[in-house]
C-alpha cells in the first residue's frame, strides 16, 4: 500500500487530523507524523510517490473519497494538491537546523531518528573529552533560546566546572508565553532530539540524572515525550550505560500544574523540589546550586534539541548564520491573527516587518496590522513604525522589546492597546509568585490604575502614576515577570498613546 | 470524561505512598491525587504532610499556588478556554463572554447539572489556530460559538 504521512501534532489533532487518518484507513499505509508547521494547511498529508512526497492540504477526513478518486495516491493533481512541501514557499525560505526532522519522520522511532541523521551528535559527543563538547557549543554561539539567549556554552562551563558528585540536567519545557509552540511541536514532533540533546549536555557536565518539567496544558507533548523516553530506555540511549559509554544518564519527565511563573528557571527548580514555584535569587546560580542545590544545567527545549545539530555539523555550520551576536537559527513561530501562521525556523536577521507580511502574509482577517506582540506577554507591542527592527535579541532590546521564546503575535487595527495593557498586568497578578511586593501588589494596582485611565479618571495623573509603578516593577522585581510586565504597557502607552485616551472608555 | 472516585483515606494513602520516594514527590502526588479523585481533597493534605514530613500549612501553600489543583471535583467534562494574547487578537474574548453566559457560569464555575466545569488556560500552543480549548484532553481550535457549542454538545 501507498503510504501517507498524517500528522498527529495536537494543532493538526484540533483541526481534525485523526478522522483524516480515519478516513484513510485501509487505504494506504499510514505514518503518523509532527507537523511540518504551517498550520493553515493543517491537516497537511503527504503521499509517498515514487518523485518524492506529496502533500495535500488542508485535507478534512470528508475531502478524502474524492481525492482518493482523483489519484491522490499517485500524487494527482486535486485543488488540494500542494506539490512537494519542500518547494513550498513557506518552507523553502527556511533554515531547519533544529526542525529538519519534524513533520518528516515518525516522531516513535528511533529508526527513522537515526535514518535523518539523528544521534550523529551523541556519537560524536562520546569520542570528545567533556571540555570539547562544551567548547564546541561555546563555539556554536548558541544562546539560550527560552527568551534570557545566555550563551549556552558558558552555562555548561560553569556547571561543569563545580564541584559536586551529582548534577542535574533540567530542561525547560513549561512554554507559557502566548504566541509560542516550538516546544510542543519539537517535544510531539521529534522528542528523540530533546533527549539526544538533554544526553550530550550531561556528558559535557557529568551529570547523571535528567528532568525535563512540561506544562500540564500540553497533553500530547507529555505523552510523546514519556512513549520517547521508554523508547531510548530500551535501545540504550538513556540508562546505565549510554550507547555503551559506560556514561549513566536517565530522564525522569514531570508535569508541571499552571503556574506560569514556573517557567522561571529558578521557580522551575523549587516547583521540583516539591514547593511553591517561587522565585529564587541568584547569586548562587543554578549552575553552582541548582536542583536540590546540586549543580544544575537548566535549559530551554529549543536549545537543548540544537545541541545535536551543532556536535553533528560542527559549530561553524551553526554559526556561520545569524546576525551579530545572535547566531544560528530560531524558530519564530507567527501566531494570532496572520494569514499564514506557523513555524518558522530561520538565521536571525530578518526584520519583523519580513516576518509579518513577507513570510507571514498580514492580518488573517485582512484588516491592517496595527501591532505586534513578540515574545508572549511580557513582550513589548511593536507598531509597523518599527517593522525594520532585525530579529535579533540586542536589536529589539535597543527597541524596549524582547524576542523571548520567539512569538510573534500579530493584531489588526481592531485591537485595543489600554486593554492589552490592562490584561498585562491582570495576568501578572494572577500569576505573580507572590515573593517581590512591586510584582505582587504593583500588578493589582496597575489593573486599577489603568481602569482609571480608561474611565477618563484625572489621565494624566494616572499615566504619569503607571508609568512609575512600571519604573518600580522593573527594578524591584527579582525575575522577569514582574521585571518585564512594564514592556507591554510602556510600549502599548509610548507607540498607541491615542488609546488611553479615548474619553469615558469602560473596562472590558 | 473522567470516571472519579470519592475520596477514600486508605486509597489516598496508597496513592500517596506510591510516589513518596521520588525526588521533589509533592507535584507528583498532588497530580495523581487529582487523578483518582477529581480533586485534592483537604483530607488528604495531613496525609501528605506526614508522609513527607511537612507541615500541613506547608502542604496546603504548595495545593493552594498552582492553578490545576482544585479543592472539589469538577464537571463531568471541563473547559480550558484560551484566554491568552494570540487568541484575543481572534476574538477570544468575545466567545468567553458567549460561553460564560451561555453555561451561565464564571471562571471555575461547573454548570448546574454538572455537566461541564469551565477554567481559563494561558496558552495552549494552539496559538496558530486560535481561539482554542481543550475540552477534556480534545484540542479545539477556530472556535466561535456555534463550534464551541457543537463540541460541547458531542461531548459524550
Amino acid at each position: 500500500m501507498t503510504r501517507v504521512f498524517v500528522p498527529r501534532d495536537a494543532a493538526a489533532l484540533a483541526l481534525g487530523a485523526d478522522a483524516v487518518a480515519g478516513a484513510l484507513a485501509g487505504h494506504a499505509a499510514i505514518t503518523r507524523t509532527g507537523s511540518r508547521g504551517l498550520f493553515w494547511l493543517e491537516p497537511m498529508i503527504e503521499v509517498e510517490t515514487p518523485q518524492g512526497r506529496i502533500a495535500y492540504g488542508p485535507v478534512a477526513a470528508r475531502d478524502v473519497p474524492e481525492l482518493l478518486g482523483a489519484g491522490m495516491l499517485n500524487g494527482d493533481p486535486h485543488r488540494l494538491r500542494l506539490g512537494r512541501p519542500e518547494e513550498l514557499p513557506f518552507l523553502a525560505r527556511q533554515t531547519r537546523f533544529t526542525f529538519a526532522r519534524c513533520g518528516i519522520t515518525d516522531p516513535l522511532s528511533l529508526d527513522d531518528y537515526q535514518a535523518h541523521g539523528g544521534l550523529q551528535g551523541l556519537r560524536r559527543a562520546l569520542q570528545l573529552v567533556p571540555m570539547r563538547i562544551v567548547e564546541e557549543l561555546t563555539k556554536s554561539g548558541l544562546r539560550g533560546r527560552g527568551g534570557a539567549g545566555f550563551p549556552t556554552g558558558i552555562k555548561w562551563k560553569t556547571t561543569a566546572e563545580a564541584s559536586g558528585e551529582q548534577k542535574y540536567i533540567v530542561c525547560n519545557a513549561d512554554e507559557g508565553d502566548s504566541g509560542t509552540y516550538a516546544d510542543r511541536m519539537l517535544m510531539e514532533g521529534d522528542p528523540f532530539a530533546l533527549i539526544e540533546g538533554m544526553v550530550i549536555a550531561a556528558i559535557a557536565v557529568g551529570a547523571s540524572k535528567g528532568f525535563v518539567y512540561t506544562r500540564s496544558e500540553y497533553p500530547h507533548a507529555i505523552a510523546a515525550f514519556n512513549a520517547a523516553l521508554a523508547i531510548a530506555r530500551r535501545a540504550g540511549v538513556l540508562g546505565a550505560d549510554v550507547l555503551g559509554s559506560g556514561q549513566a544518564f536517565d530522564i525522569d519527565q514531570r508535569v508541571g500544574a499552571g503556574a506560569y511563573v514556573c517557567g522561571e528557571e529558578t521557580s522551575l527548580l523549587d516547583s521540583l523540589e516539591g514547593k511553591r514555584g517561587q522565585v529564587r535569587a541568584k547569586p548562587p546560580l543554578p549552575a553552582h546550586r541548582g536542583l536540590f542545590s546540586k549543580p544544575t544545567v537548566v535549559n530551554n527545549v529549543i536549545t537543548l534539541a540544537s545541541v545535536p545539530f551543532v556536535l553533528a555539523e560542527g559549530a561553524e555550520t551553526y554559526q556561520g548564520i545569524g546576525y551579530g551576536r545572535s547566531r544560528g537559527t530560531m524558530p519564530i513561530q507567527l501566531a494570532g491573527n496572520v494569514k499564514h501562521a506557523g513555524l518558522f525556523e530561520a538565521g536571525f536577521g530578518l526584520t519583523l516587518g519580513e516576518i509579518v507580511n513577507d513570510i507571514g502574509g498580514g492580518t488573517g482577517s485582512g484588516r491592517p496590522v496595527r501591532a505586534v506582540q513578540v515574545g508572549g506577554p511580557l513582550g513589548a507591542y511593536f507598531p509597523p513604525a518599527l517593522f525594520d527592527t532585525p530579529f535579533d535579541y540586542e536589536a529589539f532590546a535597543a527597541k524596549d522589546g524582547l524576542i523571548g521564546h520567539g512569538g510573534v503575535v500579530v493584531f489588526d487595527d481592531t485591537v485595543d492597546l489600554a486593554a492589552q495593557a490592562r490584561f498585562a498586568m491582570e495576568f501578572c497578578s494572577v500569576e505573580s509568585c507572590g515573593k517581590c511586593t512591586p510584582c505582587r501588589i504593583g500588578s493589582v494596582r496597575g489593573v486599577e490604575v489603568i481602569d482609571r485611565i480608561m474611565a477618563g479618571d484625572r489621565v494624566d495623573m494616572h499615566l504619569e502614576l503607571l508609568t512609575d509603578l512600571c519604573h518600580t516593577m522593573k527594578f524591584g522585581s527579582l525575575c522577569a515577570l514582574g521585571g518585564f510586565i512594564p514592556y507591554p504597557v510602556m510600549s502599548a502607552l509610548t507607540h498607541f498613546p491615542e488609546d488611553f485616551r479615548t474619553p469615558q472608555k469602560v473596562a472590558a | 470524561m473522567a470516571n472519579y472516585e470519592p475520596w477514600d483515606e486508605r486509597r489516598g494513602g496508597e496513592i500517596i505512598a506510591a510516589h513518596a520516594g521520588r525526588e521533589g514527590a509533592t507535584i507528583p502526588i498532588l497530580h495523581a491525587l487529582q487523578e483518582a479523585f477529581g480533586c485534592v481533597p483537604a483530607a488528604a493534605v495531613p496525609l501528605i504532610a506526614e508522609r513527607l514530613n511537612l507541615t500541613r500549612a506547608e502542604v496546603h501553600g504548595i495545593v493552594s499556588f498552582y492553578h490545576d489543583f482544585r479543592s472539589q471535583p469538577p464537571g463531568r467534562h471541563v473547559l480550558k478556554l484560551c484566554r491568552a494574547e494570540a487568541c484575543q487578537s481572534l476574538g477570544a474574548d468575545s466567545l468567553a463572554a458567549h460561553v460564560r453566559s451561555r453555561l451561565g457560569v464564571d471562571w471555575h464555575g461547573t454548570t448546574p447539572d454538572g455537566a461541564v466545569t469551565l477554567e481559563p488556560v494561558f496558552c495552549l500552543g494552539l496559538c496558530a489556530i486560535g481561539p482554542s480549548a481543550l475540552l477534556d484532553d480534545r484540542p479545539l481550535a477556530r472556535l466561535d460559538p456555534g463550534s464551541l457549542e457543537a463540541a460541547l454538545e458531542s461531548a459524550p
